[in-house]
């Protein structure tokens, strides 16, 4: 790794496992509940949060000496917004198609608190560059977690995988569908997603001890 | 540089400047692209109802292919064989309008293609105790005329609307569904094509003309749907409101449309 510095590359791994935002931050929550069903939107969704989180959590670090700190929240909402709407403005104009797969992401990243943390934790006191890495490392590790959860959900609800059956046909009864196997509905409501979360956070946890709270 | 970041007359100073500088971006933005996006939009609508009447690109059993953007000017010209208004009135059709008359007509809302009639705004008139426009598409499927009805509602988070084409007795020969924010993998497959197809061959009125609609049924004993007279399609798991909202606005909107069916 020339590029980056042992520090810089710990920036960017750190937040996918023994840092990760969802499962130890624990932020980010409600949007990995919620969009969590089929797996395709999960990986739309971790590479918009990727894209906004690391432009973001610059702009906000090239600010940081000349934001008053008493309205800092709201400065950083209006750009993690106004970087939002004129993306999806131009994806409107330009990408069409793409723009109508999104369109139902665009609120879910304004209010992901994941953004939020980082500008407050990290952008705010760091420079643009390491910005960058940090933001690009907590939204890798949070779009790990979705696709995980994603993958569970998408597999033991929907018995497909980003939209292709591998389990064989439910109606037809073809595939293990034959020998009795049905899909649980009950996967595809938030709950489930919270239950994945809570398994990953409890195999995390019990291999590596140090991350147990008191 | 040592800016005193803490004084009040700076943060005052900052939030302006910021309001003013991110105010006039997105407005700049929001202006320029406007055409384009306007652009996609009326080829979006023209590739919907298209879809609806069965003109489309599907090879499969799983996609949807719409008529190209390259094309679909072309096919809506071919295809759509004649655009008609009619005026809704307290429960009557008070007027049919021609697409040149639409054009010609002055009246709030009319004045352009009967296409681009304003679901939500003409659903806001037909609220306040106006008239309202009911936009319809005539068309051809195997031979027999069909006609295309634009259908709005509500879903869970946000709108959703659709496209439903009728034969002369009210049966579904195609439907489209679309929403601007229901949840991927549950409320947003009303958008799959073995939701929309469902509706295919379905009745929306009984023997003697009263209206019935469609539900989206949950509970419903009909999973493969062949059973097309029950008034009833299967719904979707984890998506009752959705399901809802989508038997709300068949309900709703096409019902308004059955004085003209029965005058056929």
């Amino acid at each position: 790794m020339g590029l980056l510095s042992k520090k810089d590359t710990k920036l960017i791994t750190d937040p996918l496992a023994d840092n990760n935002p969802i499962t130890i931050q624990v932020l980010g929550i409600c949007s990995a509940l919620a969009i969590t069903a089929e797996l395709k939107a999960s990986i739309v969704m971790g590479i918009a949060v990727l894209f906004v989180l690391g432009v973001g959590n610059v702009v906000i670090s090239l600010m940081r000496n000349i934001i008053p700190s008493k309205i800092r929240i709201i400065v950083q909402l209006i750009v993690v917004a106004s970087l939002v709407i004129i993306v999806d403005q131009v994806l409107k104009a330009f990408a069409f198609e793409l723009s109508k797969t999104l369109s139902v992401f665009i609120g879910l990243i304004i209010t992901n608190c994941i953004i939020m943390g980082r500008f407050e934790a990290f952008a705010l006191g760091n420079g643009p560059w390491k910005s960058f890495l940090d933001g690009i490392g907590n939204a890798l590790g949070y779009a790990v977690i979705l696709i995980i959860v994603g993958f569970f959900r998408e597999l033991l609800g929907s018995g497909t995988l980003l939209g292709i059956p591998v389990l064989g046909d439910p109606i037809e009864q073809t595939g293990v569908y034959s020998i009795g196997y049905e899909n649980n509905g009950f996967m595809l409501m938030p709950p489930m997603a919270l239950i994945i979360v809570g398994l990953i956070i409890w195999v995390q946890r019990s291999r590596n001890k140090a991350l147990i709270e008191d | 540089m040592a800016i005193n970041t803490e004084k009040n007359s700076y943060t005052i100073l900052f939030a302006v400047a910021m309001v003013v500088v991110v105010g006039s971006l997105l407005a700049f933005t929001a202006s320029s692209l406007r055409a384009n996006i306007d652009e996609n939009q009326r080829i979006e609508k023209q590739q919907n109802i298209l879809y609806a009447m069965g003109v489309n690109g599907n090879e499969g059993t799983g996609d949807i292919t719409f008529v190209s953007t390259a094309e679909v000017a072309d096919a809506f010209a071919t295809n759509v064989e004649e655009q008609l208004v009619l005026e809704f009135k307290d429960g009557k059709i008070i007027n049919t309008l021609s697409r040149e008359d639409f054009l010609k007509s002055k009246a709030e809302g009319a004045g352009k293609e009967p296409y681009l009639v304003d679901i939500k705004k003409e659903q806001a008139k037909a609220k306040s105790g106006k008239s309202r426009f009911l936009p319809l598409f005539k068309g051809t499927q195997n031979g027999e005329t069909v006609y295309v009805a634009p259908i709005r509602g509500k879903g869970l988070w946000d709108a959703i609307w659709g496209y439903v084409a009728l034969d002369k007795d009210m049966v579904v020969k195609g439907a489209f569904f679309d929403h601007a924010g229901e949840t991927p993998g549950l409320g947003a497959n009303i958008k799959q094509r073995y939701f929309m197809d469902d509706f295919y061959g379905e009745q929306l009125i009984d023997k003697s003309g009263t209206f019935k609609g469609i539900k989206v049924a949950k509970g419903n004993n009909d999973p493969k749907n062949e059973i097309k007279d029950d008034y009833e399609v299967d719904a979707l798991a984890g998506a009752t409101i959705t399901g809802d909202g989508v038997s709300a606005m068949i309900k709703n909107d096409l019902k308004l449309y059955l004085p003209f069916f029965q005058s056929l």
